[in-house]
Protein backbone atom coordinates (compact mmCIF):
# COMPACT_ATOMS: atom_id res chain seq x y z
CA UNK A 1 0.00 0.00 0.00
CA UNK A 2 0.95 3.13 -0.90
CA UNK A 3 1.84 5.80 2.07
CA UNK A 4 -0.62 8.28 0.73
CA UNK A 5 -3.40 5.43 0.73
CA UNK A 6 -2.08 4.11 3.78
CA UNK A 7 -2.42 7.37 5.47
CA UNK A 8 -5.70 7.52 3.84
CA UNK A 9 -6.79 4.39 5.63
CA UNK A 10 -5.26 5.06 9.37
CA UNK A 11 -7.67 8.62 8.91
CA UNK A 12 -10.38 6.20 7.72
CA UNK A 13 -9.94 4.22 11.07
CA UNK A 14 -9.32 6.94 13.52
CA UNK A 15 -12.42 8.79 11.91
CA UNK A 16 -14.99 5.30 12.56
CA UNK A 17 -13.49 5.23 16.27
CA UNK A 18 -14.49 8.45 16.76
CA UNK A 19 -17.81 8.13 15.66
CA UNK A 20 -18.56 4.79 16.95
CA UNK A 21 -17.89 6.32 20.98
CA UNK A 22 -21.41 7.33 20.60
CA UNK A 23 -22.97 3.53 19.34
CA UNK A 24 -26.44 2.84 20.68
CA UNK A 25 -25.10 -0.66 20.79
CA UNK A 26 -21.95 -0.01 22.90
CA UNK A 27 -18.85 1.56 22.11
CA UNK A 28 -17.01 -1.74 22.52
CA UNK A 29 -19.19 -3.39 20.24
CA UNK A 30 -18.67 -1.33 17.73
CA UNK A 31 -14.80 -0.99 18.04
CA UNK A 32 -14.63 -5.18 17.98
CA UNK A 33 -16.68 -4.78 14.41
CA UNK A 34 -14.15 -1.60 13.38
CA UNK A 35 -10.88 -3.62 14.09
CA UNK A 36 -12.26 -7.11 12.71
CA UNK A 37 -13.43 -5.56 9.67
CA UNK A 38 -10.12 -3.62 9.10
CA UNK A 39 -8.09 -6.01 9.61
CA UNK A 40 -10.12 -8.58 7.29
CA UNK A 41 -8.88 -6.70 4.43
CA UNK A 42 -5.14 -6.15 5.93
CA UNK A 43 -3.82 -8.00 3.15
CA UNK A 44 -5.36 -6.27 0.18
CA UNK A 45 -2.52 -5.15 -2.65
CA UNK A 46 -4.53 -3.99 -5.47
CA UNK A 47 -5.55 -0.30 -5.34
CA UNK A 48 -8.95 -0.15 -6.93
CA UNK A 49 -9.70 -3.13 -4.35
CA UNK A 50 -8.80 -0.65 -1.87
CA UNK A 51 -10.09 2.28 -3.01
CA UNK A 52 -13.13 0.51 -3.11
CA UNK A 53 -13.06 -0.41 0.84
CA UNK A 54 -11.87 3.34 1.72
CA UNK A 55 -15.29 4.58 -0.38
CA UNK A 56 -17.22 2.00 1.42
CA UNK A 57 -16.19 3.37 4.70
CA UNK A 58 -16.88 6.91 3.78
CA UNK A 59 -19.80 5.55 2.96
CA UNK A 60 -20.57 3.86 6.83
CA UNK A 61 -19.00 7.28 8.03
CA UNK A 62 -21.77 9.05 6.62
CA UNK A 63 -24.87 6.44 7.39
CA UNK A 64 -23.49 6.33 11.02
CA UNK A 65 -24.08 10.46 11.56
CA UNK A 66 -27.14 10.00 10.00
CA UNK A 67 -28.42 7.45 12.26
CA UNK A 68 -27.12 9.69 15.13
CA UNK A 69 -28.49 12.94 13.58
CA UNK A 70 -32.16 10.68 13.04
CA UNK A 71 -32.01 9.65 16.22
CA UNK A 72 -31.49 13.30 17.59
CA UNK A 73 -34.23 14.53 16.02
CA UNK A 74 -37.02 11.94 16.76
CA UNK A 75 -36.59 11.80 20.56
CA UNK A 76 -36.80 16.47 20.39
CA UNK A 77 -39.64 15.96 17.80
CA UNK A 78 -41.29 13.16 20.45
CA UNK A 79 -40.40 15.52 23.63
CA UNK A 80 -41.35 18.67 22.24
CA UNK A 81 -43.68 18.52 19.43
CA UNK A 82 -47.03 16.98 20.18
CA UNK A 83 -49.58 15.36 17.25
CA UNK A 84 -52.56 16.28 18.51
CA UNK A 85 -54.09 13.20 17.06
CA UNK A 86 -51.55 11.00 18.36
CA UNK A 87 -52.16 12.95 22.06
CA UNK A 88 -56.01 12.74 22.37
CA UNK A 89 -55.13 9.34 21.75
CA UNK A 90 -52.60 8.87 24.50
CA UNK A 91 -54.49 10.84 26.88
CA UNK A 92 -57.99 8.45 26.31
CA UNK A 93 -55.50 5.43 26.98
CA UNK A 94 -54.74 6.68 29.89
CA UNK A 95 -57.68 7.36 31.47
CA UNK A 96 -58.83 3.37 30.83
CA UNK A 97 -58.87 1.63 33.56
CA UNK A 98 -56.98 -1.49 32.79
CA UNK A 99 -54.43 -1.41 35.89
CA UNK A 100 -57.64 -1.97 37.73
CA UNK A 101 -58.57 -4.92 35.31
CA UNK A 102 -62.11 -3.59 34.97
CA UNK A 103 -64.14 -4.32 32.25
CA UNK A 104 -66.34 -1.83 32.13
CA UNK A 105 -65.88 1.20 29.44
CA UNK A 106 -63.75 4.72 30.37
CA UNK A 107 -65.26 6.39 32.66
CA UNK A 108 -66.87 9.95 32.27
CA UNK A 109 -63.62 11.66 33.03
CA UNK A 110 -62.35 11.77 29.34
CA UNK A 111 -60.93 14.16 27.92
CA UNK A 112 -62.44 16.42 25.84
CA UNK A 113 -62.16 15.92 21.99
CA UNK B 1 -20.31 44.00 0.67
CA UNK B 2 -21.57 42.91 4.13
CA UNK B 3 -19.75 41.33 7.19
CA UNK B 4 -21.73 39.95 9.66
CA UNK B 5 -20.70 39.22 13.12
CA UNK B 6 -22.96 36.41 14.58
CA UNK B 7 -22.72 35.30 18.18
CA UNK B 8 -23.71 31.92 18.88
CA UNK B 9 -25.02 31.10 22.40
CA UNK B 10 -24.47 27.52 23.86
CA UNK B 11 -25.21 25.49 26.85
CA UNK B 12 -23.61 22.19 28.16
CA UNK B 13 -26.59 20.15 29.38
CA UNK B 14 -27.05 16.28 30.18
CA UNK B 15 -27.33 14.49 27.26
CA UNK B 16 -30.94 14.18 25.32
CA UNK B 17 -30.69 10.09 25.54
CA UNK B 18 -29.37 9.68 29.06
CA UNK B 19 -32.01 8.38 31.72
CA UNK B 20 -32.00 11.16 33.93
CA UNK B 21 -32.80 10.41 37.84
CA UNK B 22 -33.54 12.74 40.83
CA UNK B 23 -30.62 12.49 43.11
CA UNK B 24 -30.18 10.93 46.74
CA UNK B 25 -30.38 14.49 48.34
CA UNK B 26 -33.81 15.16 46.29
CA UNK B 27 -32.70 18.43 44.94
CA UNK B 28 -31.77 18.02 41.55
CA UNK B 29 -31.71 16.18 38.72
CA UNK B 30 -27.99 13.73 38.94
CA UNK B 31 -25.22 15.16 37.02
CA UNK B 32 -22.66 13.49 38.15
CA UNK B 33 -20.74 11.07 36.30
CA UNK B 34 -23.49 11.65 33.38
CA UNK B 35 -22.75 12.03 30.10
CA UNK B 36 -23.45 15.40 28.95
CA UNK B 37 -23.08 17.13 25.20
CA UNK B 38 -24.04 20.78 23.56
CA UNK B 39 -28.16 21.54 23.61
CA UNK B 40 -29.23 20.14 20.45
CA UNK B 41 -31.17 23.41 19.90
CA UNK B 42 -27.75 25.39 20.58
CA UNK B 43 -26.20 22.34 17.80
CA UNK B 44 -28.81 23.91 15.31
CA UNK B 45 -28.01 27.64 16.11
CA UNK B 46 -24.31 26.89 15.33
CA UNK B 47 -24.62 25.29 12.52
CA UNK B 48 -27.30 27.90 11.18
CA UNK B 49 -24.71 30.30 12.36
CA UNK B 50 -21.64 28.39 10.27
CA UNK B 51 -24.08 28.20 7.07
CA UNK B 52 -24.91 31.73 6.77
CA UNK B 53 -21.03 32.31 6.77
CA UNK B 54 -20.78 29.44 3.87
CA UNK B 55 -23.42 31.01 2.11
CA UNK B 56 -21.94 34.76 2.09
CA UNK B 57 -18.31 33.32 1.12
CA UNK B 58 -19.96 31.46 -1.49
CA UNK B 59 -22.16 34.05 -2.95
CA UNK B 60 -18.68 36.28 -2.55
CA UNK B 61 -21.12 38.72 -0.94
CA UNK B 62 -18.99 39.46 2.24
CA UNK B 63 -17.92 37.46 5.10
CA UNK B 64 -19.21 36.29 8.36
CA UNK B 65 -17.40 35.84 11.56
CA UNK B 66 -18.99 33.05 13.88
CA UNK B 67 -18.34 33.94 17.51
CA UNK B 68 -19.54 30.83 20.03
CA UNK B 69 -20.09 31.73 23.78
CA UNK B 70 -21.25 29.19 26.52
CA UNK B 71 -21.75 30.44 30.19
CA UNK B 72 -20.76 27.90 32.85
CA UNK B 73 -17.97 26.07 34.93
CA UNK B 74 -15.01 24.65 33.41
CA UNK B 75 -16.29 21.87 31.37
CA UNK B 76 -18.48 24.39 29.24
CA UNK B 77 -15.03 24.75 26.85
CA UNK B 78 -15.76 21.11 25.70
CA UNK B 79 -19.02 22.39 24.29
CA UNK B 80 -16.90 25.35 22.56
CA UNK B 81 -14.70 23.09 21.41
CA UNK B 82 -17.58 21.03 19.72
CA UNK B 83 -18.78 24.32 18.12
CA UNK B 84 -15.57 25.66 16.89
CA UNK B 85 -14.81 22.30 15.53
CA UNK B 86 -18.04 22.92 13.34
CA UNK B 87 -16.72 25.73 12.22
CA UNK B 88 -16.87 28.69 14.66
CA UNK B 89 -14.11 30.92 14.42
CA UNK B 90 -13.75 31.94 18.16
CA UNK B 91 -15.24 31.47 21.30
CA UNK B 92 -16.26 33.28 24.75
CA UNK B 93 -16.06 31.19 27.94
CA UNK B 94 -18.08 33.22 30.83
CA UNK B 95 -16.74 30.77 33.48
CA UNK B 96 -19.05 30.42 37.01
CA UNK B 97 -19.64 27.24 39.47
CA UNK B 98 -22.76 29.17 40.42
CA UNK B 99 -26.01 28.17 38.94
CA UNK B 100 -26.89 30.39 36.11
CA UNK B 101 -30.67 30.83 35.53
CA UNK B 102 -31.64 32.04 32.09
CA UNK B 103 -31.74 35.55 33.64
CA UNK B 104 -28.55 36.06 34.76
CA UNK B 105 -27.42 33.75 31.70
CA UNK B 106 -29.10 37.01 29.65
CA UNK B 107 -27.55 39.66 31.60
CA UNK B 108 -24.02 37.53 30.96
CA UNK B 109 -24.65 37.43 27.48
CA UNK B 110 -26.09 41.18 27.35
CA UNK B 111 -22.35 42.07 28.51
CA UNK B 112 -20.50 40.21 26.19
CA UNK B 113 -22.96 41.81 23.15
CA UNK B 114 -21.66 45.16 24.41
CA UNK B 115 -17.94 43.76 23.81
CA UNK B 116 -18.55 42.09 20.54
CA UNK B 117 -21.08 44.12 19.04
CA UNK B 118 -22.45 41.36 16.92
CA UNK B 119 -24.97 42.13 14.51
CA UNK B 120 -26.99 39.11 15.27
CA UNK B 121 -27.22 36.66 18.02
CA UNK B 122 -28.67 33.02 18.03
CA UNK B 123 -29.94 30.94 20.91
CA UNK B 124 -31.57 27.40 21.01
CA UNK B 125 -35.02 28.04 21.96
CA UNK B 126 -34.81 26.02 24.78
CA UNK B 127 -32.48 23.99 26.85
CA UNK B 128 -33.20 20.46 27.33
CA UNK B 129 -32.66 20.46 30.91
CA UNK B 130 -34.60 22.87 32.42
CA UNK B 131 -36.78 23.73 29.78
CA UNK B 132 -37.37 27.73 30.26
CA UNK B 133 -37.29 29.02 26.61
CA UNK B 134 -36.46 32.55 28.12
CA UNK B 135 -33.26 33.24 27.73
CA UNK B 136 -33.17 34.78 23.88
CA UNK B 137 -36.42 36.98 24.60
CA UNK B 138 -34.93 38.29 27.71
CA UNK B 139 -31.64 39.14 26.38
CA UNK B 140 -34.27 41.07 23.64
CA UNK B 141 -35.76 42.83 26.11
CA UNK B 142 -32.21 43.65 28.26
CA UNK B 143 -30.78 45.18 24.70
CA UNK B 144 -34.09 46.40 23.30
CA UNK B 145 -33.36 44.22 19.85
CA UNK B 146 -36.19 43.17 17.87
CA UNK B 147 -36.49 38.78 18.34
CA UNK B 148 -37.95 36.14 15.79
CA UNK B 149 -38.28 32.86 18.52
CA UNK B 150 -38.89 28.91 17.25
CA UNK B 151 -37.37 30.07 13.35
CA UNK B 152 -37.35 27.05 11.28
CA UNK B 153 -36.30 29.49 8.48
CA UNK B 154 -33.74 32.52 8.08
CA UNK B 155 -32.99 34.70 5.30
CA UNK B 156 -31.05 37.70 5.42
CA UNK B 157 -30.93 40.59 3.46
CA UNK B 158 -29.46 44.22 3.60
CA UNK B 159 -29.12 44.48 7.53
CA UNK B 160 -32.47 42.65 7.51
CA UNK B 161 -33.44 39.55 8.15
CA UNK B 162 -36.73 37.96 7.32
CA UNK B 163 -37.67 34.62 9.05
CA UNK B 164 -39.90 31.58 8.94
CA UNK B 165 -41.40 31.27 13.10
CA UNK B 166 -43.33 27.78 13.74
CA UNK B 167 -46.48 28.82 16.31
CA UNK B 168 -49.13 27.11 17.47
CA UNK B 169 -51.42 27.77 15.01
CA UNK B 170 -48.88 27.10 12.07
CA UNK B 171 -46.10 29.18 10.50
CA UNK B 172 -45.73 33.06 10.74
CA UNK B 173 -43.21 35.15 8.66
CA UNK B 174 -41.48 37.91 10.34
CA UNK B 175 -38.87 40.87 9.11
CA UNK B 176 -37.00 42.38 11.54
CA UNK B 177 -33.67 45.33 11.26
CA UNK B 178 -30.67 43.69 12.53
CA UNK B 179 -28.99 43.71 15.41
CA UNK B 180 -31.35 41.47 16.09
CA UNK B 181 -32.07 37.99 18.07
CA UNK B 182 -32.89 34.18 16.51
CA UNK B 183 -33.69 31.66 18.43
CA UNK B 184 -33.67 28.22 16.57
CA UNK B 185 -36.41 25.56 16.55
CA UNK B 186 -35.92 21.66 15.37
CA UNK B 187 -36.20 21.71 11.45
CA UNK B 188 -34.20 25.12 10.76
CA UNK B 189 -31.11 22.73 9.95
CA UNK B 190 -29.50 19.54 10.17
CA UNK B 191 -26.40 20.35 12.79
CA UNK B 192 -22.65 18.61 10.77
CA UNK B 193 -20.73 16.24 13.07
CA UNK B 194 -17.79 17.46 13.26
CA UNK B 195 -14.51 15.40 11.43
CA UNK B 196 -11.59 14.51 13.27
CA UNK B 197 -9.19 17.00 11.09
CA UNK B 198 -11.89 19.89 12.31
CA UNK B 199 -11.43 18.63 15.82
CA UNK B 200 -7.76 18.87 15.66
CA UNK B 201 -7.92 22.18 14.01
CA UNK B 202 -10.23 24.09 16.85
CA UNK B 203 -7.69 22.97 19.31
CA UNK B 204 -5.55 26.50 17.68
CA UNK B 205 -8.83 28.70 17.62
CA UNK B 206 -8.93 31.14 20.32
CA UNK B 207 -11.05 30.66 23.15
CA UNK B 208 -11.20 33.63 25.88
CA UNK B 209 -12.39 33.26 29.27
CA UNK B 210 -14.19 35.93 31.46
CA UNK B 211 -15.52 35.69 34.87
CA UNK B 212 -18.96 37.31 36.05
CA UNK B 213 -17.02 39.70 38.39
CA UNK B 214 -15.07 40.90 34.79
CA UNK B 215 -18.60 41.62 33.37
CA UNK B 216 -20.01 43.26 36.55
CA UNK B 217 -23.38 40.94 36.22
CA UNK B 218 -25.23 40.27 39.17
CA UNK B 219 -26.07 36.34 38.65
CA UNK B 220 -28.39 35.60 42.13
CA UNK B 221 -31.04 33.49 41.02
CA UNK B 222 -34.08 34.87 41.48
CA UNK B 223 -36.40 31.37 40.99
CA UNK B 224 -35.94 28.85 44.15
CA UNK B 225 -36.37 25.23 43.47
CA UNK B 226 -39.18 24.05 45.85
CA UNK B 227 -39.36 20.30 44.97
CA UNK B 228 -37.89 17.83 42.42
CA UNK B 229 -39.72 14.78 41.95
CA UNK B 230 -40.03 11.72 39.27
CA UNK B 231 -43.01 11.54 37.20
CA UNK B 232 -45.57 8.45 38.77
CA UNK B 233 -44.76 5.27 37.03
CA UNK B 234 -46.40 4.39 34.01
CA UNK B 235 -49.70 1.62 35.00
CA UNK B 236 -49.51 -1.71 33.77
CA UNK B 237 -50.94 -2.25 30.49
CA UNK B 238 -53.10 -5.28 29.89
CA UNK B 239 -52.40 -8.89 28.09
CA UNK B 240 -55.10 -9.25 25.00
CA UNK B 241 -55.61 -12.98 23.57
CA UNK B 242 -56.49 -12.01 19.85
CA UNK B 243 -56.51 -9.02 17.27
CA UNK B 244 -60.30 -9.51 17.85
CA UNK B 245 -60.22 -8.85 21.61
CA UNK B 246 -57.21 -5.94 20.85
CA UNK B 247 -59.91 -4.31 18.42
CA UNK B 248 -62.95 -4.52 20.92
CA UNK B 249 -60.90 -3.15 23.93
CA UNK B 250 -59.68 -0.19 22.00
CA UNK B 251 -63.59 0.55 20.49
CA UNK B 252 -65.42 -0.03 24.02
CA UNK B 253 -62.89 0.37 27.14
CA UNK B 254 -60.13 2.98 25.24
CA UNK B 255 -62.85 4.42 22.76
CA UNK B 256 -60.30 5.66 20.23
CA UNK B 257 -61.70 3.68 17.66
Amino acid sequence: MSTPTRYRVIALYKQLSYLGREYPAGADYFHKKLKGAFLKNKDLSDPAEIQKRIDLGDYVCKEIEAMYHINKYRAMKKRYYEDAEVGNIQAKLENTNWAQGASSSATSSSPQQ
Amino acid sequence: MSNLRILVATKRVVDYAVKIRVNAAGSAVETANVKHSMNPFDEIGTEQAIQIKEALVKAKTGTAEVIVVSCGPAKSQETLRTALAMGADRAIHVESDEELQPLAVAKLLKAIVEKEKPDMVILGKQAIDDDSNQTGQMLAGLLNWPQATFASKVELGDKLMTVTREVDGGVETVKAPLPAILTTDLRLNVPRYASLPNIMKAKKKPLAKFTVADLGVDIKPRLQTLKIAEPPKRQGGKLVESVDDLVDKLKNEAKVL
